[in-house]
């Protein structure tokens, strides 16, 4: 059995703006194994970014963590205070942010910000920190490191500063790292020197990661295990091959069937119909329900939640249930599914 | 049948001058496009790829004279586009198109839908005024909205949406070229799909031409019949799809590919990584403009810069601007300090 390191279930995150709650993340469940990469993927405004900061606890003013558990080594965090969350952050849990040119002080240099985020943790003098960081530096690949720590963070190249701001979540050891989106601003051949760099640290320093990304490639390149996000839900959790070889809820075979790619020819892209609905407007039903091919009146009536199936993944769709009502083969997006109540195999078609 | 050139741009420049000095003089330039050239044929998709900085939309600005090109010539349906008066050029817009990656910048969000789609139609006077509004409900139906959306205002639609408005804006015109400059990079992948579902269609029932730009290569291999590599303001490769997805001869292409994340865990990842960055454009690497980040690189490759040439391994049409294309073919050139690595 694999230790599970951090454990969140049920997560809910709302903001409150002046037309309304707006549920970002409602109903977040997932495990991230020790030493494993766990891959967060969906659309834009899925939630994605808000599950991650939820985690550290770091969410804006107008938003509250309303509901939820996140269980790391046997204690909830949501219960922590924010002293104890103080610790958290950088310490053991540590977070690499979407934006690296806005996430790194114009105004200081590199050396500088990674000496202050060691020193911030560790009772180091401000000598042994910048020793520190050149070695961090060193440690991520960045050649001539004690020059660059006198730079600032305009005179680096994008990849250079991913690599800085991957040095200061290393500062202080963490246990688990949280990257969001750590390549979406780069060129494809600078993130598979990102890429690289992640997983060789993860190797050397044995931490878990998750991976923020929209994209299905590094998903599959980099993750043991994965959270396909739909409208603030988790729909579907399970290990990566199963997910890329037998996807079950309809949404994330419309995903997997929508991707143009380079190594294979389609002819014609089976697209998802509609667009994803308004967080203010959610439907009251499956979310997934007004887009789904195979919805029935049941999925729009009522929400399904994240349900087990024998494999111990995890599907968010009624298809799967002993409540569903519509027929027992299923045609989603081009691929037939056995709707059988879990625990039952589902089967490819050709 | 033969084959109708449509576009056809021979020894393109584009230096973008950069200013220093007290005197604001300039010190020096930008080769965002280094000596170019190229064919597109009617009705087939021709895609630009590279990474940031290589110069691609560049290339796609200059062919519509946004910019003024350094050097070269352009020539479009039988006109040279370089020499045309502003108000010839003017004219000739109608037939070349261009959609943008961010359609919400590239749209008015004062003008309701309609009122974005008359004024096209009007300053290029293509439909008479009595039909256009009919024609704007074809339009719109075209790129899959709805009539009752016509007097909404682009910051009521979603990102797919505004990119369908910039298309059937682009169409309001009846172009022969349409040119899509990251035209569906914003999207996310289940409305990508759409539009490129679009996209094709389009230029089936309307004989269009697409110069496509995209980082995306998945997207690329899905839409296009021939691709051009760019590497630094040059090509460094063209062929039809098949020849540089499965047959790529250029190192950098070799590497590009091998790059990109494949939506499969169970394939054995092996990728070419490149060391170091993509050098400055200011002062490009004499020689070979890959030379510095290539694992095949040899002495020759620092002073002499490589012609596109086609290969005996290569079929017509196909052409790489490496010196080393037969030895590295037959492996009588090994690559040095190339990192395979597997992730
Ligand atoms: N401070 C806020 N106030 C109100 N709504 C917010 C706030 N922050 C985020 N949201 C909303 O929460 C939802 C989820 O946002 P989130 O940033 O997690 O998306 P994401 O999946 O990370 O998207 P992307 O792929 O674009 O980064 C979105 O609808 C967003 O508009
Ligand atoms: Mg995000």
């Amino acid at each position: 059995m694999e230790t599970v390191l951090l454990e969140v279930r049920d997560l809910r995150t709302s903001f409150f703006t002046d037309d309304g709650e707006v549920k970002a993340v409602d109903g977040v469940s997932f495990a991230l194994p020790l030493g494993k990469t766990l891959g967060i993927v969906g659309e834009s405004g899925s939630g994605k970014s808000i599950t991650a900061l939820s985690i550290l606890k770091l969410i804006a003013d107008n938003g509250k963590i309303i509901g939820g558990e996140i269980h790391y080594k046997g204690n909830d965090l949501l219960t922590y205070s924010d002293k104890q969350m103080r610790d958290i952050r950088g310490n053991a849990i540590s977070m690499i942010f979407q934006e690296p040119m806005t996430s790194l002080n114009p105004v200081f240099t590199v050396g500088q910000q990674i000496s202050e985020s060691i020193m911030k943790h560790q009772n180091l003098s401000k000598k042994a920190a910048l020793v520190k960081s050149v070695e961090l530096l060193k440690l991520v690949g960045i050649p001539s490191p004690d020059k660059r720590i006198k730079q600032y963070p305009y005179e680096l190249s994008g990849g250079m500063r991913q690599r800085v701001m991957i040095a200061m979540a290393l500062a202080c050891n963490p246990e688990i790292l949280i990257a969001d989106e750590p390549t979406t601003a780069l060129d494809v051949t600078i993130q598979a020197q990102i890429l690289r760099l992640i997983r060789e640290l993860q190797m050397r320093l044995g931490m878990s990661v998750i991976m923020i990304t929209h994209d299905l490639g590094v998903v599959a390149e980099t993750c043991d295990y994965v959270a396909v996000m739909y409208a603030g839900q988790v729909v579907e959790y399970s290990d990566v091959v199963t997910l890329f070889q037998k996807p079950k809820h309809p949404y994330t075979i419309g995903l997997m069937n929508s991707l143009p790619r380079h190594d294979v020819e389609v002819e014609k892209l089976e697209s998802i119909k509609g667009n994803v609905p308004n967080p203010k407007e959610m439907p009251t039903g499956c979310r997934f329900a007004p887009r789904c091919p195979a919805a029935t009146d049941l999925c729009r009536r009522e929400m399904p939640a994240l349900m087990k199936d024998v494999e111990g993944n995890d599907v968010r769709c009624w298809i799967y249930s002993e409540k569903w009502e519509g027929e027992s083969e299923v045609i989603v997006y081009g691929e037939k599914r056995i709707a059988e109540s879990r625990g039952t195999e589902t089967i490819l078609s050709d | 049948m033969a084959k109708k050139e449509l576009l056809k741009v021979e020894g393109l420049k584009q230096y973008f001058p950069i200013k220093g000095g007290m005197m604001g003089r300039t010190v020096n330039h930008v080769k965002a496009v280094d000596d170019i050239s190229f064919t597109i044929y009617e009705g087939e998709t021709v895609s630009i790829v590279g990474e940031s900085g290589c110069g691609k939309s560049t290339t796609g600005r200059a062919i519509l004279r946004l910019e003024e090109p350094t050097e070269g010539s352009i020539t479009f349906d039988g006109h040279e586009l370089t020499t045309l008066s502003k108000r010839e050029m003017r004219k000739l817009r109608k037939d070349l198109q261009i959609i943008f990656q961010d359609p919400y910048a590239s749209i008015n969000p004062r003008q309701t839908v309609a009122n974005l789609l008359n004024e096209a139609m009007t300053i290029q006077k293509v439909v008479p005024a009595k039909d256009r509004r009919k024609r704007i409900i074809e339009l719109l139906e075209t790129v899959g909205l709805n009539e009752y959306q016509a007097d909404r205002y682009p910051h009521e639609f979603s990102g797919g949406q505004r990119q369908r408005i910039g298309i059937a804006r682009a169409l309001s015109v009846k172009p022969k070229l349409i040119i899509c400059d990251e035209a569906v990079s914003a999207l996310d992948v289940s409305i990508q799909a759409q539009v490129l579902n679009l996209l094709k269609e389009l230029q089936e029932d309307f004989n269009l031409t697409y110069l496509f730009i995209s980082h995306d290569l998945g997207v690329v291999r899905h839409i296009s019949d021939r691709v051009i590599v760019m590497y630094l303001g040059k090509i460094v490769e063209i062929g039809d799809k098949y020849s540089i997805f499965e047959n790529p001869k250029h190192p950098y292409s070799k590497a590009l590919l091998s790059a990109i994340p494949i939506p499969d865990p169970t394939r054995v990842k092996k990728h070419i990584v490149l060391t170091g960055d993509v050098p400055s454009p200011i002062d490009p690497p004499a020689g070979c403009r890959f030379h510095t980040r290539c694992p095949f690189a040899q002495d020759i490759c620092k002073v002499e810069e490589p012609k596109l040439f086609t290969h005996d391994s290569m079929i017509d049409g196909h052409q790489a601007a490496c010196h080393f294309v037969e030895e590295i073919e037959n492996g009588d050139l090994q690559a040095k300090g190339f990192e395979e690595a597997v992730f």
